[in-house]
């Protein structure tokens, strides 16, 4: 892709609203995500970070009293319109705060998508795990153990696995959802210099409880408060003072939340 | 100087007492288990030899052995596994992973748990009507395993659904977003970490039908048939059966002998809920999480 070329819009979303019951967690989102960018969502715990993501990809059809209004179009069709939600699904990478490492072996754990894609010769496995736990930034660590079990890896190790078990999928779109909270600064870093890296490949949304980590990695940062979407902008603007709105200004300077 | 107050101390006794007082439950508990294999043992221990095991009852059942009813027993308890574990595991596993979480499946979750309450004299009279009469089975292994299974199949739902609720929820969300649908999920994640303790489950709770009389005296076993068992069609005899028979039916009979099938009944249960209980110990020393 050329460094000028007119962005396209992956993600675009229409009156978003989102609810639990009767309580709304997020009202009347509008905003698009562009494709390669790297979208970063802040704002404080409870702000409906979390419930957005969740409705980019139909996850809140796994939570009986969550309920989605308006129009999340993904690829340029509405999410509601794909008849077959799997396949919206594998093209939607997801990471969660905490690392789930699935109870099977390290390799099996990157080559679960490509097998259920119906991926069955070895050489094609084999060469998809390295390439992913590279990219992930994990497979000089675990290269030599790959049939010991994913879920007996640090906390750190188990979020890179995860990591690269979302980019086994070949994602268009990567949801990364605070990856950082049970993982450490230094292996922080290395994750946030593969996902600078993976930015040429795949569209990125980063939700974060660290206003400086959307600082360091986002192109654009949309400002999430107590259920509003408060503003968005180019993240220099946001981290410079030039805000829509004042609140943006105390948040990103740590006067409250 | 550090001091333990008077609350510190008073808190300790309290401590004591209660842990005496669950204690001696516990001991309680232990007192019954003891004294019936006890009385069994001493009374009918003489009775027991190989020859007891592998020959027929003779003399009217009032000597001999118990081998017909031995092997009718094992016959009936494996046809009802063949027969529950297929139907409880799949309905649990609809129930578990695939049911919304509604008024209707809230229902037919009340409905199992009360299903396990029914009598089993009630099943013995459904099992009647349904297997014998209605599916022409006549008396027959067959209709006295499915009134065995239909017996059991609660409790299997019931144990295989919770070994699969053990499985953690994260597990499956991790699946399903990266587009594995719920088959899918259930074949690679959810059945490997659970099937152990599914079957264990399952296989304790069916071998406890090893005791069950009432569902079988009106629909497979009976009081004395010379001969074995040569397909699921024929009728047989049963150590639960055969024990009731003796002890009660027939006049004359030496009074070690039922004592001895009691212990051999028992010994049949013991060793199944050992090797069930061994194999979930094995398997779970494999714990991947
Ligand atoms: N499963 C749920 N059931 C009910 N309320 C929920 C559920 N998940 C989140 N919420 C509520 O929705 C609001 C937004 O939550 P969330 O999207 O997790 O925020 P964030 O990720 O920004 O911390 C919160 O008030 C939270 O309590
Ligand atoms: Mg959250």
């Amino acid at each position: 892709m050329s460094v000028d070329a007119p962005a396209r819009d992956l993600v675009r979303v229409r009156g978003l609203t989102i609810r639990y019951g009767d309580t709304a967690a997020l009202s009347d989102v509008s905003l698009s995500i562009r494709e390669h960018e790297i979208f970063g969502i802040i704002g404080p715990a409870g702000s409906g970070k979390t419930s957005f993501l969740r409705a980019l990809n139909r996850m809140d059809e796994f939570t009986p009293a969550m309920t989605v209004d308006g129009a999340v179009e993904f690829d340029g069709k509405n999410v509601r319109d794909w008849r077959n939600a799997y396949a919206l699904r594998s093209r939607i990478g997801v990471v969660f705060p905490l690392p789930v490492g699935l109870p099977m072996t390290i390799y099996d754990n990157v080559a679960l998508s490509p097998r259920l894609r119906g991926i069955r010769r070895r050489s094609e496995l084999d060469e998809i795990v390295e390439r992913c736990l590279t990219r992930a930034a994990l497979w000089d660590e675990v290269k030599d153990r790959l049939d010991s079990l994913g879920s007996l890896l640090s906390g750190g190790q188990q979020q890179r696995l995860t990591i690269a078990r979302a980019l086994s999928q070949e994602p268009q779109l990567l949801l990364l959802d605070e990856f950082s909270i049970a993982v450490d600064p230094v292996t922080t870093m290395r994750i946030e210099d593969v996902l600078k890296e993976l930015k040429q490949e795949v569209t990125i949304v980063l939700v974060t409880n660290l206003v400086q980590q959307a600082r360091r990695l986002a192109d654009r940062t949309a400002f999430f408060l107590m259920g509003e979407f408060v503003e968005l902008a180019e993240t220099e603007q946001l981290f410079t003072g030039e805000v829509a709105d004042p609140r943006t200004r105390d948040y990103v300077e740590g006067r409250f939340g | 100087m550090f001091e333990a107050t008077e609350l510190n101390d008073r808190n300790r006794r309290a401590e004591r007492l209660w842990r005496w007082l669950f204690g001696m439950m516990t001991g309680l508990l232990i007192v019954p288990v003891v004294l019936i294999l006890g009385v069994l043992i001493v009374k009918g221990g003489p009775a027991l030899s190989i020859d007891f095991l592998f020959t027929e009852p003779t003399d009217g059942m009032r000597a001999g052995g118990v081998f017909p009813a031995l092997i009718g027993t094992i016959w009936l308890v494996a046809v009802a596994l063949l027969v529950s574990v297929p139907i409880g595991v799949a309905a649990a596993v609809y129930l578990s992973e695939y049911a919304p979480d509604n008024w209707l499946t809230r229902l037919i979750n009340l409905c199992i748990i009360n299903l396990a309450g029914v009598p089993s004299i009630v099943h013995a009279l459904f099992g009647v009507g349904a297997f014998v009469l209605f599916f022409k089975f006549g008396i027959s292994i067959l209709a006295a395993s499915c009134t065995l299974a239909v017996l059991t199949l609660p409790v299997v739902i019931v144990a295989t659904r919770e070994s699969l609720q053990a499985v953690p929820q994260a597990f499956r969300e991790a699946c399903w977003n990266m587009g594995a649908t719920r088959w899918q999920t259930i074949r690679r994640v959810v059945l490997p970490n659970s099937i152990s303790g599914i079957l264990t489950g399952v296989i304790l709770e069916v071998s406890r039908t090893t005791g069950e009389t009432a569902p079988i005296m009106f629909t497979g076993a009976v009081f004395l048939l010379p001969f074995l068992p040569q397909s699921v069609f024929d009728p047989t005899m049963a150590m639960s059966l055969h024990l009731f028979v003796v002890s009660t039916q027939v006049p004359g009979v030496p009074d070690e002998l039922p004592y001895g099938v009691a212990l051999v009944l028992i010994g049949m249960v013991l060793c199944m809920n050992a090797l069930s209980i061994a194999f979930r110990v094995y398997l779970r020393g494999k714990k991947k999480w």
